[in-house]
């Protein structure tokens, strides 16, 4: 054999380890399971602190902010009154804010929610299922999503108002 | 233009060979030398190593294009140890200190995890986590290095096999003289009338397939060869590291590798992330040894040993998993046990018991005491700490209702009752309890094992009862679908390198040329023993030939002459 | 019958036999020039003879291991006592397969002594027969262990081979970084055998220092530590106060990131090894009045360094794959079945890895790239040293998963 036709088989399988190099470095990156902005908000279902179920879906063509919390959580609680004011400013032009409790029995998220006056729907996570379908690490956690369902930010910690008009615009579009 | 006559390199005895042979394909006679050999001591100290066979290699050849550099750069076997060498200097390096995923306390955020290094190990910890060592086995440049490896398998081993495949499948019989006077192991006789090739080639043959050589005669040329197969070791084992680098890579592909964890209390049944699958821990428990299962008396100093840690699951599919979050739709699938060592497995999922706390708190007990009845018990109470009923009855027109609810209790900044975490370990209960006979309802609080009225002069007390307890278990969920092809990968691995090191490919030459005997041996290891095969052939036939073995030095161009002669061998 | 106490006294004679055995090799290889001798009959008779003593000593030792095993109830492989006096057992029976291929005595006077510090070694550790925790629960832990040792116990002799071949050829006339680095080598199997020699010492002596020291937790004291130092007291735990007194008043604190209840009593035993080892290096220095490898080199004289060479090699080649079986493939199946994942990067495991690498790179230099000689006898040290990062340091020093088998 000679050179001229053993070249193009060398080549063939250095891409071939090329492509093999790329996925690997591209898989130890790529933190499986991550909601990421760009993504699609994955779809779930949840109980309302009332008892009746709302579906992420059934909001589409609303701009949504997800926002994951707990009672024991101090930013948490911070952050509260500023979601409240945003929501209560944009609701009419489209926006839900949505909060998720992150799996608290019924007594403890009514003694939270009814003192603080929220108005926005509140989701009870009781087996922490949607939490962890979201991948959520520290709370509060923040996810604004387009009224086409995809995720165009995610704020991981507590956002003022400021921030949090912010981004609401950037859904509202 | 004339392909042949650029790409070839013609030998004395008419074979055309490729750029690059260093010993003719068919005769073996080298082939680079520059000069004429001018005796023999020469020819035998510029002999080319017997590496591969003296073949032509692609990455010796050709070093032009880029394609040739970069598989050069791959077929490198320094280049291959030297990777080996920062692979391990990295993996020493990450035990240092532990990786992230060892860190013993809870670091939930990346400043968290900075800050422990930096508090517990100082300025070296500090160092260590600027580096990326805190998550060095999960780096891109780890994983850079570890794929190289393997690059360097598949080329290396190509580079190497097809010439090793074409010369050992073509065993020089009938070499040229100066191949056999190249041998690290050789002897030779000036041929005399009691020598004769047609008398000594047999009996020697017959000889060596006594030692379970297998033996080749071309004219007066004899060739015994043993255990061929153990050249292919080095590649059958590099394929099979091929194999399992190929299925710890495809891990990563969607679908083929699962690991969660999921922690259950007694009774519950919780999803399992990932999968379609509900998993429910019907009972969880821990066994330990009876004193009198010891082996030896044995001073635990009132400790105790585990002997069990088991946790007994029904495993549930929910036929409602493309909606996360909604109401599921169970149907049972398995009942089993998760211990130890043994875990629960349905189809490729696996249940790991991998954590089991018992005796954690789930319900505190209280009795409803009337102190203005003589201490009368009115009726029992029971608050569950993860889903407390909002109000219950205790006796007739008697109830209590839960108006606050702190698990992990204590008083925040502004002085109020706050919870730390969402963890019942610290739970602190308001209740007030309302009698239908008109009495004003009255407040109580329980905390800290203690109960709190708001009235001082107060008709409702509560007496504590033994509490409800729970085991906790935490089971690994896990599937690993690569996990065939890294086992099998493994045992190619084994088989390699078994067939490699424990098999040595000997090859003996007898040889008639003109007025000569040549005896030469060659083998891949262990030389002692092949000196032992050619001295049992040369004493049982009784040819007088001095074998000379070349000193195990190494095999550099320039050997000194004198220490070859030192320590050659003298045979009687 | 009681098979606990029978295994011990077993132990405890193949321990006197080991060292009967490693006399007898070396009046085999230094006694050759005594007078009115045939150097060879005497070499070889003697080697017999120590070979024989070996074989008797490790049929006790055997014993010891079936007796256990039975008065035990699970292989004698669940902690860092039995560990090591199995690793003992391997490295003899290494010698001894070896010994039986290419028959020579010189093997014997450093591969036995090397079975025997190890049995000392594991004599240090608390040796009574727990009853196995469940994460042991396993035949794994038989197959797993055994067969690592094993493979352990056959490159240990690649290394006994490998400083034969330094002790042999390298050039003692002058100084220069291979004499330095060989009695470097020398002087650090004094530190052990040091530390064997003043453990026993102490552990006879009642002679305890006993510190409280308090914990932190995110700055702040969380519990009380008590501990009892063995050996007297150089260094105490970080911010500790003696709550009895010991031989001596230590001399400083270990520093605050040396956490753990042990960290600190184990500096302070490294400390004392390295002094007693010192000591012994001096006072054999003094005796000798030469460099310990330029007194043992006359004695190795008419060795064949290729054949030792060779022997060393051919431990190596063989040991690899078992060593590879055991520690890495039963490793990854146990590991597989028991936490439902072949590889989590623990430290016992990437040590492991570490030695897997380093031997594969020695094949490769020594196949490919013609490593023979001195460079390979070096790297078949720097091996073995590796191995025992990987069962002592790591297993007392960094405790990852593994760390129920250390003390």
């Amino acid at each position: 054999m000679n050179k001229q036709s053993r070249t193009p088989i060398r080549i063939a399988i250095l891409g071939v380890l090329l492509v093999a190099l790329v996925f690997a470095i591209y898989s130890s990156y790529a933190k499986s399971g991550e909601v990421e902005i760009g993504d699609a908000a994955p779809n779930f279902s949840l109980m309302q602190l009332d008892g009746t179920p709302l579906k992420l879906s059934d909001l589409q063509g609303k701009a949504v902010l997800l926002n994951f919390w707990a009672s024991w959580c101090d930013p948490c609680k911070a952050e509260m009154p500023d979601l409240e004011k945003e929501y209560g400013k944009w609701k009419d032009k489209g926006l839900v804010v949505v909060g998720v409790n992150i799996g608290e029995t019924p007594l403890i998220v009514n003694q939270f929610v009814e003192p603080r006056g929220l108005t926005f729907p509140i989701l009870l996570d009781a087996k922490n299922e949607i939490t962890k379908l979201y991948n959520i690490g520290p709370i509060p956690t923040s996810f604004f999503i387009d009224a086409e369902g995809k995720v165009v930010d995610k704020v991981v910690g507590q956002m003022n108002e400021a921030i949090i008009e912010n981004k609401v615009a950037k859904i509202l579009r | 233009m004339d392909q042949t006559d650029l790409d070839q390199v013609k030998c004395e005895c008419g074979h055309a060979n490729p750029v690059g042979t260093l010993l003719c394909e068919s005769c073996g006679k080298p082939l680079d030398q520059s000069e004429e050999p001018d005796g023999e001591k020469q020819a035998r100290h510029e002999f080319p190593d017997m590496r591969y066979e003296g073949m032509a290699r692609r990455s010796q050849t050709y070093n032009k294009s880029i394609v040739d550099r970069i598989w050069n750069f791959f077929s490198s076997v320094k280049i291959a140890v030297w990777m080996i060498v920062i692979t391990l200097i990295a993996c020493a390096l990450g035990t240092v200190f532990p990786q992230e995923q060892y860190i013993p306390v809870p670091v939930p955020t990346e400043a968290d995890v900075a800050q422990f290094y930096e508090k517990t190990y100082g300025v070296l910890g500090k160092i260590y986590y600027a580096l990326g060592f805190h998550n060095l086995f999960d780096s891109w440049w780890f994983v850079t290095l570890l794929v190289m490896i393997g690059m360097s398998l598949v080329i290396c081993s190509l580079d190497r096999v097809i010439p090793l495949y074409k010369a050992l499948s073509k065993p020089r019989v009938n070499p040229h003289e100066s191949f056999l006077k190249g041998q690290k192991l050789r002897g030779e006789a000036v041929v005399t009338d009691d020598l004769d090739a047609r008398k000594v080639l047999p009996e020697a043959a017959a000889l060596l397939k006594k030692k379970g050589y297998r033996t080749y005669q071309e004219g007066t040329s004899l060739l015994g060869e043993k255990a061929r197969f153990s050249r292919w070791g080095p590649y059958i084992n590099h394929i099979g590291l091929i194999i399992f680098l190929l299925g710890t890579l495809m891990r990563s592909l969607p679908g083929m590798y699962l690991n969660e964890f999921a922690w259950i209390r007694e009774g519950e049944t919780v999803p399992l992330k990932g999968t379609p699958y509900y998993a429910k821990s019907v009972s969880a428990k821990v066994d330990y040894y009876s004193e009198d299962e010891f082996p030896e008396k044995l001073d635990l100093r009132g400790g105790v040993i585990a002997k069990n840690y088991q946790t007994d699951i029904i495993l549930y599919r929910n036929e409602n998993a493309d909606l996360p979050g909604a109401e599921p739709k169970l149907t049972k699938l398995k009942e089993g046990i998760a211990t130890v060592n043994h875990p629960f497995t349905y189809e490729d999922l696996s249940l790991f018991q991998s954590s089991l706390l018992p005796m954690q708190l789930r319900a505190l007990n209280f009795t409803l005491v009337d102190q203005k009845a003589g201490n009368k018990e009115l009726g029992k109470i029971k608050l569950d700490l993860f889903s407390p009923v909002a109000e219950q009855k205790v006796a007739d027109g008697i109830s209590v209702r839960v108006i606050a609810y702190f698990p992990d209790f204590y008083l925040n900044k502004e002085g109020k009752p706050d919870t730390k975490t969402g963890q019942p370990n610290n739970p602190m209960f308001a209740l007030e309890i309302r009698n239908a006979d008109g009495t004003p309802p009255e407040k109580l609080v329980y905390v800290q094992g203690g109960t709190i009225s708001d009235k001082a002069d107060a008709r409702y007390t509560l007496g504590i009862e033994k509490p409800d307890f729970y085991n906790l278990t935490g089971l690994m969920v896990r599937k690993d679908k690569m996990m065939p092809m890294i086992y099998f990968g493994s045992v190619i691995f084994l088989i390699g390198v078994a067939m490699g090191l424990y098999w040595q490919h000997r090859r003996i030459w007898v040889h008639f040329a003109g007025d000569r005997l040549y005896i030469a041996g060659h083998t891949n290891k262990n030389w002692f023993g092949l000196r032992k095969e050619v001295e049992f052939l040369t004493t049982r036939m009784n040819l007088p030939v001095q074998l000379v073995l070349d000193s195990a030095k190494p095999a550099k161009k320039k050997r000194e002459t004198g220490e070859s002669k030192e320590t050659a061998k003298q045979n009687g | 019958m009681d098979y606990l106490k029978l295994s011990d006294n077993l132990l405890l004679i193949s321990f006197f036999i080991y060292l009967i055995a490693s006399i007898v090799f070396t009046v085999a290889i230094t006694g050759k020039r005594w007078a009115n001798r045939d150097p060879e009959l005497h070499t070889k008779r003697y080697g017999s003879i120590g070979f024989i003593i070996t074989v008797v000593g490790f049929l006790s030792q055997l014993g010891y291991v079936v007796t256990r095993w039975i008065g035990g109830g699970h292989s004698p492989t669940s902690n860092m006592f039995e560990f090591m006096a199995f690793l003992s057992f391997t490295i003899i029976f290494a010698f001894l397969v070896l010994y039986a291929i290419y028959r020579l005595p010189v093997l014997g006077l450093f591969a036995v002594p090397l079975g025997l510090i190890m049995l000392a070694y594991a004599s240090v550790f608390p040796r009574e027969v727990t009853p196995l925790i469940p994460p042991l629960q396993s035949y794994w832990l038989k197959i797993h262990v055994t067969t690592a040792a094993l493979g352990e116990g056959i490159l240990s002799i690649g290394f006994a081979a490998g400083l034969i071949y330094l002790v042999r050829t390298v050039d003692q006339k002058v100084k220069s970084k291979s004499t330095f680095w060989l009695e470097f080598v020398l002087s650090t199997v004094l530190m052990l055998i040091g530390f064997i020699i003043i453990v026993s010492i102490y552990a006879g002596l009642d002679q305890k220092t006993s510190f409280e020291f308090p914990q932190y937790k995110d700055g702040q004291v969380q519990s009380t530590q008590n501990v009892d130092y063995v050996l007297p007291a150089i260094v105490a735990p970080y911010d500790s106060k003696i709550t009895k007194q010991g031989p001596m008043t230590p001399l400083f604190e270990a520093p605050s990131w040396m956490e753990g209840k042990d960290a600190a009593r184990k500096l302070n035993t490294l400390i004392w090894s390295i002094i007693t080892g010192l000591i012994l290096y001096g006072l054999l220095r003094l005796i000798l009045r030469k460099r310990l490898a330029a007194a043992m080199q006359p004695w190795l004289e008419d060795i064949d360094p290729d054949l030792i060479d060779e022997i060393s090699y051919r431990a190596i080649a063989i040991g690899y794959p078992v060593y590879t079986l055991g520690a890495l493939v039963f490793a990854m199946i146990w590991a597989a079945e028991a936490w439902g994942r072949f590889w989590g990067w623990d430290p016992k495991e990437v040590w492991a890895l570490i030695v897997w690498l380093f031997y594969s790179a020695y094949l490769h230099l020594r196949l490919s790239r013609g490593w023979l000689g001195t460079k390979s006898a070096w790297m078949s040290v720097i091996g073995f040293v590796i191995i025992l990062i990987t069962l002592v340091v790591v297993n007392l020093v960094i405790a990852g998963l593994h760390s129920y088998a250390g003390v």
